[in-house]
């Protein structure tokens, strides 16, 4: 007894979930964590903490504000009505949002240890060397920061893989558009449908240790000496 | 001092408040060769030569290279780093880790126009000796062979001033000697003015043709080095390394005995040969506490080098027993360093003509 049709729709939906998170993630959080690395502006501590939150918030209280914000009346909801997006709870896009969230310290963290692991030094010799800000960003802070680039990308990646709280509340339990694989889980769980709940929980587990064994093998972090 | 023209000289005045502490400067320096920045740690080399650099904006400031401005705060104008055409040779090395050596070196020069390349790739490496390491990962480098890397790669942005930033101090004394040859013919071979941090009264003998004396983060004395090293009246002398450099040239080699005769103005030294070829330009370094005075010529004495001079000016030592002559050789200064009852015994005075008698003469490149 293998998967079934409404089984690979949730493995799809939830792979795509978590890549479009972890691209969208990578694009708006590394400009963040250069902030965060680099910022002598009083702000660092507010916006380092509000990264830091879902790292302790349940995820019920996080989705359940980005739920009333999201919302027909809250103010995220106005912005996307009045822009004649609709509204996001319990569509793709909404989950998106949601993950992106809930994912967020996962991997502006580890850019942003790796960015301030590289010391002013590395920069200020680029500039010696005719190299301007921009230029020097992406010819010496993102090659020297690769591993925590990595780090971040397989964290952001397997953490929105696993969630299950917030996307319940942003995104109810839509077979084909919103049940990921833990909603999955629990259905198949609920329906008494044991050897279901097995192929997919065994299959994340399995998922989960070799992402993890990869990253703890692989990542050249403490390989590689400094010069 | 301000007799020639803008064009080969760098000014640079910069005032910039830290908390406890503060850089104050006012300097006009010669736009070629080496000047030496020297003083003890704390007295704001370093941050002198970052305010050069851009790295540091100090609130007040203005600088110019050969005319060129840089920096003018009085008019808003401040170049950053990257657009300054300049080389800065950082205390560690600060080679990419994750670059070979040869794109190390086309970093900077591939970001410079090509009309504006005068030094070439080859001849950095040639210049520095690092063609073997091309291939390889800084991390699989020496600290000397890194540091040469790093010198290169300053070199090949063809920049009109470069910046050193004590470049052998994380060096063990094996491998200083091993760079400061390769700084010389950068010197001799290379037409870009230096401005060398240095607390080492050797690297600054060998190397400077002027010298900056900082302390607490003000200029205490600026000059050419001959002139400034034997200056009585400086707060910081070279301590214990009190003494003038002098520049002459190999003039006679003497085989049976090894010794080469160099010529200076004040006159004719022996020194140990060190196969220096005839006529060539030479550094030599007289200490103070190598050179003692006699108001007769001696003989029968084993020292070798005895020079005529006439006492110019008598000045405090290091302690109350002691005191500093300088001296003048035919136009080349001298110190000598003796005890006040010595100078009392001989009635020392300005004007007044002297044997010099040179106990150790040191060649130094």
């Amino acid at each position: 007894m293998l998967l079934t049709q409404g089984d690979l729709s949730a493995i799809w939906l939830t792979l795509r979930l978590a890549t479009v998170t972890t691209v969208v993630l990578l694009v708006i959080g590394t400009p963040m964590a250069w902030w965060l690395a680099h910022t002598r502006c009083r702000l660092k501590g507010l916006v380092g903490a509000v990264v830091a939150l879902p790292l302790v918030l349940p995820p019920t209280v996080l989705g359940f504000y980005l739920l009333v914000m999201m919302g027909p009346n809250g103010p995220l909801g106005s912005l996307t009505q009045s822009l004649g997006l609709g509204v996001l709870p319990f569509t793709f896009w909404g989950l998106v949002l949601a993950s992106v969230i809930y994912s967020m310290p996962f991997v502006v963290q580890p850019v942003q240890n790796a960015f301030e692991a590289i010391g002013d030094r590395p920069l200020e010799v680029a500039a010696t060397l005719r190299a301007s800000p921009l230029d020097t960003f992406f010819s010496v802070a993102v090659p020297l920061a690769r591993p925590g680039f990595l780090t971040a990308a397989i964290l952001g990646f397997a953490h929105t893989v696993g969630e299950f709280g917030v996307v319940l509340m942003i995104g109810g339990n839509i077979p084909g558009k919103t049940q990921v694989i833990s909603l999955r889980i629990y259905d198949h769980v609920e329906a008494m449908e044991y050897a279901q709940a097995h192929w997919l929980a065994g299959g994340m587990v399995v998922f989960s240790f070799l992402v993890l064994f990869a990253l703890y093998t692989f990542n050249p972090d403490r390989k590689r000496g400094g010069a | 001092m301000n007799s020639s023209p803008a064009s080969d000289r760098i000014v640079a005045r910069f005032r910039h408040g830290y908390t406890g502490f503060s850089l104050e400067v006012n300097l006009d320096l010669p736009a070629r060769g080496v000047t030496a920045l020297f003083g003890d740690s704390g007295s704001g080399k370093t941050t002198l030569l970052r305010c050069v650099a851009g790295l540091e904006r100090a609130p007040d400031a203005f600088l110019s290279i050969k005319g060129e401005v840089w920096q003018d705060e009085a008019r808003g104008i401040f170049l950053p780093t990257h657009k300054r055409p300049l080389g800065y040779v950082f205390q560690e090395a600060s080679l990419f880790p994750h670059l070979t050596i040869r794109r190390n070196l086309e970093y900077g020069q591939k970001r410079v126009a090509a009309a504006q390349r005068r030094v070439s790739l080859d001849q950095a490496v040639a210049l520095l000796g690092i063609g073997p390491l091309l291939a390889r990962m800084p991390a699989h480098l020496s600290g000397g062979e890194r540091q040469r890397v790093a010198i290169a790669r300053a070199l090949v942005t063809s920049p009109r001033l470069l910046l050193m930033d004590e470049p052998l101090a994380a060096l063990d004394p094996r491998r200083k000697g091993e760079i400061l040859p390769y700084l010389e013919r950068l010197h001799d071979e290379l037409e870009i003015p230096v401005l060398y941090v240095s607390h080492s009264p050797d690297e600054v003998a060998r190397l400077a043709d002027h010298l900056v004396l900082m302390e607490n983060g003000q200029v205490r004395a600026s000059g050419a080095l001959t002139e400034t090293l034997a200056r009585l009246d400086l707060p910081i002398r070279l301590d214990e390394d009190a003494g003038v450099v002098l520049e002459g040239s190999v003039s006679e080699i003497d085989v049976d005995w090894h010794l080469a005769r160099v010529a200076f103005a004040g006159g004719k030294l022996w020194v140990r040969d060190s196969g220096v070829p005839l006529n060539h330009r030479v550094r030599i370094r007289i200490l103070a506490r190598d050179v003692s005075l006699a108001l007769e010529p001696h003989t029968g004495t084993s020292i070798l080098n005895m020079l005529p001079a006439v006492v110019t000016q008598l000045g405090d030592d290091l302690h109350p027993a002691l005191a500093l002559v300088r001296l003048d050789a035919g136009g080349a200064p001298l110190l000598a360093r003796l005890t006040r009852r010595s100078a009392a015994a001989l009635d020392l005075h300005p004007g007044q003509a002297v044997w010099a008698q040179i106990k150790a003469v040191a060649l130094i490149g």
